[in-house]
């Protein structure tokens, strides 16, 4: 597969996913948790780098451990998650830091540019499958617990009276959030991830009512995004000042940013 | 015949302040029951323990002659303080679908039997005009019947409601009280409802339970709604005033 292929469908993939499960992320209100995990992901991939393995295993691990932190520390108060995920995301990002230090004094392999931003034309090869075995693992779960999370948006009290463990629940979303987080950062970057997760989802509950609607158009916002950004990275290669072209994430997250702006727009009229 | 709800001594402590103490009341189908006190007094906890929430350290809590916990099936809920955000994507139509299968695994599969008890709880409620909107949108009073139907929709025998009544105006109040005695009436369903104002319940109110620092009156408002058990129960004077048709407890 050339690169340039490769790139398009693993960007299609991601879009895939980050439409449901952004949708879910924004509707419980965890943006600030699915940032944590992206943030997480930056010292998974900067360990893969280190360790010598493929950085999407790094963000994979690093995110399922991130989040299994933020549940055990955090708890059910609003505040004590909050607290739970600040702290893990400092924690993160230091360990981030020691190894790109350790990484970039030792070796000039692009690893901090890699980690953070993404290098979408450079996957290793047969990281296409993996993606999109973690993407449909990702997808499963959140059809899975699509109606019990509805549920527990409403309010939580309505789940457990009906006996439904909010807790099991959300952590069950929280795996499904981990994956769609990394296979974000394989996309965008880990610092960027999650900007694929909320712009998308948050444009579309602006303009669609249903919940399977509001998934659908986020997905195909994403797709968009995602596309136009590998298609606009691609010419960018004739474009000044080096001819080295411009990165993915930037035209990613740029085209995510005018379609969460024209949402914001359509919504005012 | 077995009372549809029945809570007999039952004692709740909750971070070693007493909650509930020694609660006893009966509820029949049908009947419409308000759970009047003010704020602290315990109608929250009482409610959790008929939900089977919270299991009290003593006494029994029993839902058509069996433990709460096992009759979740039977009881709808309206839970206190429920702020849909304007951006969730659910219409009203959705989120009352939810209170059919909303705990089950899956995507939901849409089917004309369930679109029609959509509909009918809709119309019960008063709300089959909103159906199609988001119901984040909606304004207190429309949120409250959409609430209303969603916990009427798989029809159960017990209805319980957190305040309901709080910030509404007063036309409003007055259409909500309506809905939910046509909804005992009607359908035979139990309903206990807690307010901290009496007035908008007393035209339907079956039977009154009274509560105070965590002790329980029920009776018929003629019973229950007397300076001299009302002081027995706060333990201290108060006097119940009636101002035309309103009544007021005030401290002695």
């Amino acid at each position: 597969m050339s690169p340039l292929v490769t790139a398009l469908v693993v960007g299609a993939v991601v879009a895939a996913v980050s439409g449901p499960v952004g949708v879910f992320m924004v509707a419980r209100g965890q943006s600030f948790a699915g940032h944590a995990l992206a943030d997480a992901g930056t010292t998974g991939g900067a360990a893969g780098y280190l360790a010598g393995v493929n950085v999407l295993y790094g963000f994979v691990a690093f995110n399922l451990v991130a989040a299994a932190a933020m549940e055990a520390l955090g708890g059910r108060r609003a505040i004590a998650r909050d607290v739970a995920t600040g702290v893990v995301l400092g924690a993160s990002l230091a360990l981030t830091a020691l190894f790109l230090h350790i990484e970039t004094s030792t070796a000039t392999t692009g690893a901090t540019v890699t980690v953070l931003f993404g290098s979408l034309f450079s996957l290793a090869p047969g990281t296409v499958p993996v993606v999109a075995a973690l993407g449909a693992v990702s997808l499963a779960l959140s059809a899975l617990l699509y109606r019990p999370l509805l549920l527990s948006a409403v309010h939580p009290d309505l789940a457990r009276a009906r006996g439904v463990h909010p807790g099991l629940v959300g952590a069950g979303y929280l795996a499904a959030l981990s994956l769609a987080v990394s296979l974000s950062a394989v996309t965008i970057g880990a610092i960027l991830s999650t900007a694929l997760l909320v712009g998308p989802a948050a444009a579309a509950l602006h303009l669609v009512r249903r919940p399977a609607a509001a998934m659908a158009l986020a997905s195909l916002a994403a797709l968009a995004c995602t596309l136009g950004g590998v298609g606009l990275a691609y010419a960018s290669y004739h474009w000044p000042p080096a001819g080295r072209g411009w990165p993915v994430s930037f035209f990613v997250v740029a085209s995510v940013l005018l379609v969460y702006g024209a949402s914001l727009a359509a919504r005012r009229r | 015949m077995t009372p549809l709800l029945e809570l007999e001594g039952v004692t709740v402590t909750l971070g070693g302040r007493v909650v509930l103490d020694g609660v006893n009341l009966r509820l029949a189908d049908g009947q419409f029951t308000g759970l009047i006190g003010s704020n602290g007094a315990g109608k929250t906890t009482l409610l959790r323990v008929a939900l089977g929430l919270l299991t009290p350290q003593r006494g029994r809590v029993l839902i058509g002659g069996q433990p709460a916990r096992r009759r979740a099936e039977l009881v709808g809920y309206v839970p206190q303080k429920v702020e849909l955000d304007p951006d969730l994507p659910l219409r009203v139509a959705d989120l009352v679908g939810l209170g059919l299968d909303g705990h089950r695994l899956g995507l939901p599969m849409p089917s004309r039997t369930r679109a029609a008890r959509v509909a009918e709880a809709l119309e019960a409620a008063g709300a089959a005009h909103l159906a199609g909107q988001r119901a984040g949108r909606l304004s207190g009073g429309e949120q409250q019947r959409v609430m209303i139907a969603h916990a009427i929709v798989a029809r159960p025998r017990l209805l319980l409601l957190d305040e309901p009544l709080a910030n509404l105006d007063l036309p409003s109040a007055k259409a909500i009280v309506s809905v939910l005695a046509s909804v005992a009436a009607e359908r035979g369903v139990g309903v206990l409802i807690s307010a901290h104002d009496m007035n908008p319940l007393l035209p339907v109110m079956d039977q009154v339970a009274y509560m105070a620092d965590g002790r329980l009156a029920a009776g018929s408002t003629g019973e229950v709604i007397r300076s001299e058990v009302l002081s027995e129960l706060y333990g201290h004077p108060v006097e119940v005033i009636h101002v035309r048709d309103r009544v007021l407890v005030v401290a002695g």
